[in-house]
């Protein structure tokens, strides 16, 4: 027998007796952080790759929300701050050991990106649409010409972008549950995928949505043989991140994540695809919804989860 | 020059001494605590083990709380000494969650705050807070590279333990035991 407990009365606020300094707003900030990344990766891959007219609602009409989202994710990791006035702070240096400080300067680049590729559609989305000044259709000209090269610079923050949801987590070795390097990939598939799901869910033309609904259905199969290989990591290796895989198989994690994140978020709607794609009726919104549904979950559960995980007491 | 701590635990008596000494001496707020001890008890009636431990931020050599800063607020000062800028500090808790140790804490009015050795002692040429009260002198503060320092001292003879040497973080307090 082993016990162990602070003789001194330790019982810090959002430390004691288990750790939850991080609440709703970074869970909430990583999966509309995905999701702007999954719709702006897709909205630039189109246009680098000239099927612009093929994909209307991906290329022109999605990207509407990327901004938006990316807003809302930034007010939420500033109402996580607990020192606000300093966060100014984040933009007079450059940590290269720092995920936080990559995402932070991420998003300094890609949130006005996302914006400017919004407002050059604006025309054309809007044909009665007016700038009103001379110089805003001057910069509308001019990112209408450099498009091409300014999406290939947007695909690649996206992806950063992505991917650092996961990086943010896993570069936290005190957290066992965090302390894998597939959850960079894992967050940027779910990401994509959450991405797609919206695209999909506005997207009026029938050909743009079986395409896509095709790539997500690879998608969450990609998701799901992450999440085993995730486990599959977790169990082979040391002792404190056995234990953090246990909190999901069996422990207190294991029905909120099996059933919203994994059948729910994943198998269901993937099933739902499949057989839509063969030609079954299915109400078009189910699918992206479950989809949007689970992502929020997982990003939810693994905050949660990888907080309780740890080395000591 | 290499600040570290040795921790006697086998004659800490968990009086908390230490622990009050450290929120005199440094103002921390009610509620907070930038030391703690700790109680193990080991092993099944009538075989049972007792350790006590002072604990407190292990002022890393291999600091994971530096490395995730996003902004730079914590760093390391001269002697390894890990420090928080309050002014730098947004209180994003990124250095909070990776630390094994759970050693930091946010600060009611809005930084990040954890033990820093007493610097402001340290500096004078005096000891940290919490070994000068310690009233069965099983804390030992000292510069490892200089062998006559207390710490060298007390390391030199006892088999000593790090916590969580897993975590890789090349911790600074040495648990005599």
């Amino acid at each position: 027998m082993k016990e162990e407990l602070f003789v001194s009365g330790r019982n810090i606020p959002n430390i004691d007796p288990y750790l939850h300094v991080w609440h709703w707003q970074i869970p909430l900030y990583l999966f509309l952080g995905g999701l702007a990344a999954g719709i702006l990766f897709f909205a630039s891959y189109y246009v680098v790759t000239d099927k612009e007219k093929q994909m209307p609602y991906t290329v022109k009409w999605a990207p509407i929300i990327a901004p938006f989202a990316l807003v809302l994710g930034l007010g939420a990791l500033f109402l996580d701050l607990k020192h606000q006035l300093y966060f100014w702070r984040l933009y007079t240096t450059v940590r290269i050991t720092s995920p936080m400080s990559w995402g932070a300067w991420t998003l300094m680049l890609i949130t006005p990106m996302s914006f400017i590729w919004v407002a050059s559609y604006m025309k054309e989305m809007f044909p009665n649409w007016d700038w009103k000044f001379e110089i805003l259709n001057k910069f509308e000209a001019w990112i209408i010409k450099v498009r091409v090269p300014f999406a290939w610079i947007m695909m690649a923050l996206s992806i950063i972008l992505g991917v650092y949801t996961g990086i943010l987590l896993s570069a936290f070795n005190a957290r066992p549950l965090w302390n894998t390097s597939i959850l960079g990939p894992l967050f940027l598939t779910s990401g994509l995928s959450t991405g797609l799901a919206t695209i999909i869910w506005i997207s009026k033309d029938k050909n743009e949505r079986k395409l896509l609904s095709r790539i997500d259905l690879i998608l969450i199969l990609v998701e799901l043989f992450l999440i085993i290989h995730l486990f599959m990591g977790f169990l082979a290796s040391s002792a404190v991140q056995t234990e953090a895989a246990a909190l999901f198989l069996g422990g207190e994690f294991t029905v909120t994540f099996w059933v919203f994140v994994v059948i729910l978020g994943l198998a269901f709607p993937a099933t739902l695809e499949a057989l839509e794609l063969r030609g079954y009726h299915v109400p078009a919104w189910v699918p992206p919804f479950l989809i949007l549904f689970g992502g929020l979950v997982f990003r939810f559960v693994m905050v949660e989860a990888g907080q309780i995980t740890r080395f000591l007491y | 020059m290499r600040y570290a701590m040795a921790i006697d635990t086998a004659k800490c008596v968990g009086c908390g001494d230490c622990v009050v000494a450290c929120q005199t001496e440094n103002n921390v707020p009610h509620g907070y605590c930038r030391d703690w001890i700790v109680e193990t008890v080991s092993g099944s009636y009538p075989n049972v083990q007792i350790e006590l431990r002072s604990e407190r931020c292990n002022h890393c050599d291999n600091a994971p709380c530096v490395r995730c800063c996003p902004t730079g607020a914590s760093h390391i000062v001269e002697g390894g000494i890990v420090m928080v800028t309050h002014n730098e500090c947004i209180g994003c808790g990124a250095c909070i969650e990776s630390c094994p140790y759970d050693a930091r804490y946010s600060h009611p009015e809005g930084y990040v705050d954890k033990c820093t050795f007493c610097k402001h002692r340290v500096d004078k040429g005096q000891n940290p807070a919490c070994v000068d009260v310690c009233p069965t002198h099983c804390l030992h503060f000292g510069d490892l590279d200089d062998p006559n320092s207390d710490v060298s001292k007390a390391l030199k003879n006892r088999n000593w333990k790090v916590l969580a040497p897993e975590a890789g973080t090349k911790p600074q307090l040495y648990f005599l035991i």
